[in-house]
């Protein structure tokens, strides 16, 4: 008699299993996202208070960190997918490293143009390098390096393997980057203090709306990325096909 | 491994195999940027500091394809890899190499191309002395790079790519050395720093770049 | 009824432009590339099928 196995997480990294579970979660977490983006979105843009000291552009908040904050998850979730990936084998946390990457670049640059948008009429410029707008752009970067290796290399398997070693090295330099950023602009501008410092006493005003705001970034993150997991392992299939068909003749 | 790294230097030297090419493009470089950017003295020397490492940077970037393209070309790579010496200290000899050709001329003709970019003088010290310890960094990261990009035939664009943001680090903190000291502040800080980024992807990175290599072996 | 912005009218519909208009983009990236990869799946396992 074999002892049935406890059912655990890594069930999941069997891909028809996957496939299985994200047929129903994915279209549960695309409406909720959907939903909570549009509330948090339009209570934020319609019905909050001016700031008395930025004033209409307090909205813009909104958008600005939420997608901020997946910026940096997205790139958490893919080292961590990157680790299970090499340690443990398997092939969906690879490919989710790798549909997770595309989307973490837009919220990237998502985050980059608000910021920038805030900052012409808060600051007086479209750009100032201070060290989180610096490091957002490098980490930018890094997202493109990443994207960049994945689509340049033919085996999948390689890829998914050399990718997870820039992930992981990336990681790295990425906060080493960071704390560059924040020596060489205080080594140069000393006491140019940019930063907005939203949690300062932030009113429940702003603060309900962004709290549903990032839970529907958050759920957005999770439903791209399921979709686009689903898409790769597709893709692997068909792949495999082909060559079975190749090889019969 | 001496034997190794004695071999690398050989090939690096002899024509074609790209040993000047790096120190001719820092100097182009150095050419370019005053014709771009005007003569006046002031200009230039605020400038300097920063254009003499990204000098440096790039030159490294040139020659950086070379260091493991050939030998996975003509298979001696895959001797490499079944030979009784480790991978990871294959790579390390091979940085090594990379930087004797590439990276220690760029240290010594820094303070000529200073003259010319009108670096203010107390910065030459720091100059050379930032240059020698952050370029082994970028010998060692750009090693790293070039193990990733290895199997691909077009991988010198891709590379760039991915080597540059690792750069970073290394670039701030040498330029910022170099400027503090042509100010004539303090610069224990950022050489330390810099010392710092440079001893630890010496110990570590050889291990991941190991790590691609036995991956693009496969 | 659009909310009085004030000054920065301009700046903050632009925000919510741009950012719409990306978050757009990339859902609709998402979509078609999936639908693309599970037609031609599709496709080949019909293929595949038929030989057997």
């Amino acid at each position: 008699m074999t002892p049935t196995p406890r059912p655990s997480l890594w069930e999941y990294a069997n891909p028809v299993k996957f496939m299985r579970l994200s047929d129903w979660l994915l279209p549960l977490t695309a409406w909720l996202a959907a939903a909570a983006i549009a509330v948090g979105l339009v209570w934020g843009f319609f019905l909050t208070p001016d700031d008395f000291r930025q004033g209409s552009t307090v909205k813009i908040i909104f958008l600005h960190v939420p997608s901020a904050l997946m910026a940096i998850n997205a790139w958490a979730m893919m080292l961590v997918a990157s680790l299970v990936w090499l340690i443990r084998r398997h092939h969906v946390s690879a490919l989710a490293a790798r549909a997770a990457g595309p989307v973490g670049a837009m919220m990237t640059l998502i985050a980059l143009f608000t910021g920038a948008i805030w900052g012409q009429p808060m600051w007086g410029t479209w750009w100032a390098w201070d060290p989180r707008l610096t490091s957002f752009l490098i980490l930018f970067l890094f997202y493109l390096g990443y994207i960049a290796l994945w689509s340049a290399i033919e085996d999948p398997d390689t890829a998914a393997d050399l990718t997870a070693v820039l992930c992981i090295v990336g990681s790295v330099f990425a906060v080493l980057s960071r704390y560059a950023a924040i020596f060489w602009n205080q080594g140069l501008h000393q006491g140019a203090s940019l930063s907005v410092a939203p949690g300062t006493r932030m009113d429940w005003a702003y603060k309900a709306p962004l709290y549903v705001s990032m839970t529907g970034f958050g759920l957005l993150f999770l439903a791209l990325v399921l979709a686009g997991t689903r898409t790769e392992i597709r893709a692997r299939r068909m792949k495999a096909l082909i060559n079975r068909e190749r090889m019969q003749g | 491994m001496i034997a190794l790294l004695a071999r690398d230097l050989r090939l690096a030297m002899r024509a074609g195999g790209g040993f000047g090419l790096g120190l001719a493009f820092f100097l182009v470089l150095a050419v370019l940027v005053p014709l771009g950017v005007g003569p006046e003295g002031g200009t230039l020397a605020a400038i300097a500091p920063g254009i003499l490492w990204i000098g440096a940077l790039l030159a490294c970037l040139l020659s950086l394809d070379r260091i493991f393209a050939l030998d996975f070309e003509d298979g001696s790579l895959d001797l490499l890899a079944t030979a009784p010496i480790p991978l990871e200290g294959v790579v390390a000899v091979k940085a090594l190499a990379h930087w004797l050709t590439t990276g220690l001329p760029l240290v010594l003709a820094a303070p000529v191309l200073g003259i010319l970019l009108n670096l203010p003088g107390p910065a030459y010290g720091e100059l050379v002395v930032s240059l020698l310890i952050g370029t082994p960094a970028l010998s060692v990261i750009g090693a790293f790079g070039a193990a990733l990009t290895v199997g691909l035939k077009r991988g010198g664009l891709l590379m760039s790519l991915l080597v540059l943001p690792l750069y970073v680090p290394t670039l701030v903190f040498g330029a910022e050395a170099v400027s503090r000291g042509a100010q004539g502040l303090p610069v224990a800080t950022p050489l330390l720093l810099l010392a710092g980024i440079t001893a630890g992807s010496t110990a570590l990175l050889p291990f991941a770049a190991a790590l691609a290599l036995r991956i693009n072996l496969r | 009824m659009m909310p009085d912005l004030g000054r920065y009218a301009v700046e903050v519909t632009l925000a919510y432009a741009v950012s719409l208009a990306l978050l757009a983009t990339l859902v609709g990236w998402v979509w078609l590339r999936g639908r693309r990869v599970r037609r031609a799946l599709a496709d080949i396992e019909a293929r595949a099928g038929r030989k057997g």
